[in-house]
């Protein structure tokens, strides 16, 4: 099955993609991927929600606002896409993303039809 | 119909129901398939029973109908043949299995049989369900009580428990919850969270009033099957056993808990000579062998506190230094505010109430049992120990502010007064 790992905090780790790539706990955690013979399918960081954008469209009309979604603690700051069997290894590895220590993973299976 | 053909059905839908559910889900993956065979079979039992008899071993009987069901139902769907035969196949085998053991107590046969129903209640107790929903699929799939029944038992509308249901099931194909016995480095976790509900569906039928429905206090009596179930699949797991043997003890001690008002009787003035011996006889040599095992865990150690005041043979005769010694062990396996207080009160039977009253205060100055009014009738009960009946006073009325219920407050107001003209 696949799952999308949604990585929330609250936006106290300001770290970049490219930083976060280099960082040791984050190498951990994909070396961890591959020892379970998970796949890792893709994965992004995410701008922080300072600069995001609400958009609708109601009556034809489209309405554009300032701001994330919801107003929470937790903001999304990345995600990962994985392949593996079953919710159990779903939850071992969000268990383990560096992210998890500090902030929230929520995992989503994918709609497979 | 006849009324032992009426009573072999029970009997059977009570010893095999649970077997024949998770056998047909692990077989099927389809939790409403496997549910509604299992239905079929035992209308079909109802039916064909009276005219042709009982089997000789019912259960079989059963299985083998409602797996023809379920392969019906399959093949008619044309799910797939894949699947039809995965289901014919594991029928066919089973056919052999049963004409190859003629002793039900096979060892091969029974921990085949035990494997499904282990499996469905580690699946059903999932942490990523809801509680309510765990609890509900828990009786549904394992017991078999109706949605109506499961609603009645939990005070909740019948379409609530209904969707409730299916919302645990959808979650279970669609999240892709696994229908197994978790990996050793996730068993122990888990089957905390097993035992948590079986403990939850004990205390829901414990708490419910003697006659005020029957159904909700059968709860307790499931409760105690269920767990029955676990030790046997898992003698290793001492605090599997620990929680049988905390069942056990709350149970033998049922009829006593309330008066002929219905109001809470505490243990120590419980009629020692109406508790079933049997039951706390059971309780204390299954949890004596779980203890030698050195494993210990918060419920062994909460049984092995009962057992001191259900083993004494008055209040006077009670080991208090032995129960707060056990108190002192559960605040480190299973640190919280109640059994802090609790464990005070312990330590004021066995050393004093002043002793008892510094933990108390404690408790207090940390505000994490605000609101909780056995926090100040303790304190209360402690203070007029120490003949300090002005603060006694004080606390009981507050106390008195905090109760919830008519029998809490007839109590208080009991002790108020007696503290108030005692003097």
């Amino acid at each position: 099955m696949r799952y999308l790992l949604m990585i929330c905090d609250d936006e106290s780790d300001g770290r970049g993609p490219l930083e976060l790539v280099r960082a040791p706990e984050h190498i951990a955690w994909i070396d961890y991927l591959d020892h379970r013979g998970i796949t890792l399918l893709d994965g992004v960081r995410l701008r922080p929600s300072i600069d995001a954008t609400k958009v609708q469209s109601r009556n034809g009309e489209t309405l554009v606002s300032d701001g994330p979604f919801i107003e929470t603690k937790e903001q999304i700051g990345g995600f990962a896409l994985i392949e593996c069997d079953n919710l159990d290894d779903a939850i071992d590895v969000a268990a383990k993303h560096p992210f998890a220590a500090h902030g929230v993973v929520e995992v989503r299976p994918v709609w497979d039809e | 119909m006849s009324g032992p053909v009426d009573q072999a059905v029970a009997a059977a839908f009570r010893d095999s129901w649970g077997q024949i559910v998770a056998t047909l889900i692990g077989a099927t993956g389809d939790w409403d398939l496997a549910e509604e065979s299992a239905q079929d079979a035992f209308t079909a039992a109802m039916g064909t029973w009276p005219r042709r008899g009982v089997p000789d071993r019912p259960g079989a009987w059963l299985m083998s109908v409602a797996r023809n069901r379920a392969t019906d139902v399959l093949r008619r769907r044309a799910l797939g043949a894949a699947k039809v035969r995965e289901v014919a196949v594991d029928s066919r085998e089973e056919n052999v299995e049963f004409a190859g053991s003629e002793n039900i107590e096979d060892e091969e046969a029974v921990s085949g049989v035990y494997d499904d129903r282990l499996r469905l209640i580690f699946t059903c107790c999932h942490p990523a369900l809801s509680l309510e929903g765990q609890v509900a699929l828990t009786l549904r799939t394992l017991i078999g009580l109706t949605t109506a029944e499961i609603a009645r038992a939990f005070l909740v509308p019948e379409p609530t428990m209904a969707q409730r249901l299916v919302r645990a099931k959808r979650k279970i194909r669609n999240a892709g919850i696994p229908f197994r016995v978790p990996p050793a480095p996730l068993l122990a976790q888990r089957t905390t969270a097993v035992l948590g509900v079986l403990y939850l569906l004990f205390n829901e039928g414990y708490s419910a009033t003697s006659g005020a429905d029957l159904v909700r206090s059968g709860l307790s009596a499931e409760a105690l099957r269920l767990a029955r179930m676990l030790s046997t699949m898992m003698p290793e797991d001492c605090e599997v056993t620990g929680l049988l043997a905390l069942m056990l003890l709350h149970d033998a001690r049922r009829g006593t808990r309330l008066d002929g008002a219905g109001d809470l009787v505490t243990l120590e003035e419980q009629d020692r000579t109406r508790w079933d011996s049997g039951e706390i006889t059971e309780a204390i040599l299954i949890l004596k062998e779980a203890m030698q095992l050195g494993r210990p865990g918060p419920y062994q150690v909460q049984a092995a506190i009962i057992a001191c005041h259900a083993t004494a043979e008055d209040e006077a005769h009670t080991d208090w230094r032995q129960i707060a010694a056990l108190y002192d062990r559960l605040a480190e396996l299973a640190p919280s505010p109640v059994v802090e207080l609790n464990r005070a009160v312990a330590i004021a039977m066995a050393s004093g109430p002043a002793a008892g009253l510094a933990i108390v205060e404690s408790i207090v100055a940390a505000k994490t049992l605000s609101g909780y009014p056995l926090l100040p009738a303790t304190r209360a009960d402690l203070l007029r120990r120490m003949h300090r009946l002005d603060e006694a006073a004080v606390h009981y009325r507050e106390a008195l502010s905090l109760a919830t219920n008519d029998g809490e407050r007839r109590f208080l107001t009991r002790r108020l007064r007696e503290t108030t003209t005692g003097r």
